[in-house]
């Protein structure tokens, strides 16, 4: 069983990264001032180089288990053909990552929880059973320590900031706290490969996670009364609205020329 | 009303060979902890450094280029402050 659910589980995690990659990606150019348009675009780089190595294992995974079945003369499966071929019911990825922008609070939000969580996360990848997984995890947790750094100030310096910045960060807490609860719930794959210590026991980091988020949104003024009711879907392919045109955008030009290079 | 400007800071670098940090550019950010992380970003996104520095630029005190004559030429003549200027008797050796 484990067997079939370690390309997906890889799947997951590369779409988790390039999704939100991209979404990040989105900015540049549109950065509110040049030095954090950079940032911003660094950690979309950082994002999509993480995505690179997941789409490789999960490729290599997958081509491993054609091979065993037999399936010869099938076509390989490739990084890019994960990444540019599927559509949006193959996409694993948490509904947070693929929210749309919408302001700079917003985006700023979104990336605090998802590096809160990719902090812990990859911080316990790296005790994976999968000598792969854990190395990208090993790589990628450095990387996340800034964008968590980055990302917390920025959430500080908003929600304690201006009246005008303070009600934009309550609007984005509307709009974005009930993705935050399918982070923690894990699909049936995630199950699976938890037990045999190769997928991460999402249980163990939800408390370091409320507890990481709960620290910084007080520092914001904005540790008030939430909802506790959580969409969810996105691990299981059931995706909101909004990845549909991300998708539409991010995969256009292997769609209408497909292997093309530049 | 006037545009909000965040301060501009200088960024100074050093890279993993030098020992020095040299002038690197500078950038606009609104408190110290800001400048450092857009320092960062913006200045060592290629390994260029292992030390970063960052002072708001308004604390540098520069000399005036109109003064630049009054100030340096007088050192033209003075090749007497140079070490090469004098001769060394032919015993004197390791120097």
């Amino acid at each position: 069983m484990g067997i079939h659910a370690l390309p997906i589980y890889a799947l997951h995690l590369a779409d988790n990264a390039l999704v939100l990659g991209h979404r990040n990606s989105e900015w540049t150019g549109y950065g509110p001032i040049l030095e954090q348009d950079i940032a911003l675009s660094n950690i979309a780089l950082d994002q999509i180089g993480q995505a690179r190595y997941l789409y490789q294992h999960a490729a290599r995974l997958m081509n491993e288990g054609a091979a065993a079945q037999g399936a010869g003369g099938v076509t390989p499966v490739t990084e890019d053909s994960l990444a540019y071929g599927r559509d949006a019911w193959d996409f694993r990825n948490c509904l947070l990552a693929e929210q749309a922008n919408g302001d700079w609070g917003k985006t700023i939000l979104r990336q605090f929880f998802f590096s809160a969580w990719q902090f812990f996360f990859y911080e316990q990848l790296q005790h994976s059973r999968d000598s792969e997984l854990a190395a990208i995890a090993e790589k990628s947790h450095k990387e996340v320590i800034y964008h968590l750094r980055w990302s917390s100030e920025w959430v500080i310096r908003l929600g304690d900031g201006t009246a005008e910045s303070h009600s934009r960060m309550g609007k984005a807490m509307d709009d974005l706290w009930k993705y935050t609860g399918e982070l923690f719930s894990p699909a049936d794959y995630e199950r699976k490969l938890s037990a045999p210590g190769i997928a991460v026991d999402l249980a163990v980091i939800r408390p370091l996670w409320e507890e990481r988020v709960q620290e910084v949104l007080m520092a914001a003024r904005l540790g008030g009364q939430r909802s506790d009711w959580m969409q969810t879907g996105g691990k299981q392919g059931r995706h909101t609205e909004q990845l549909g045109y991300l998708l539409a955008e991010m995969q256009f030009l292997q769609r209408a020329y497909p292997n093309c290079e530049w | 009303m006037p545009e909000q400007q965040w301060p501009l800071w200088e960024v100074f670098i050093r890279s993993k060979q030098g020992l020095d940090h040299k002038h690197a550019g500078s950038i606009h950010a609104a408190d110290a902890a800001m400048a450092m992380e857009n320092a960062r970003d913006v200045y060592t996104r290629r390994m260029e450094g292992v030390s970063i520095w960052v002072v708001e630029s308004r604390y540098i005190h520069a000399s005036n280029p109109d003064e630049s004559s009054s100030l340096y030429d007088p050192a033209n003549d003075k090749i007497y402050r140079h070490p090469t200027f004098y001769d060394l008797p032919d015993e004197l050796k390791h120097m």
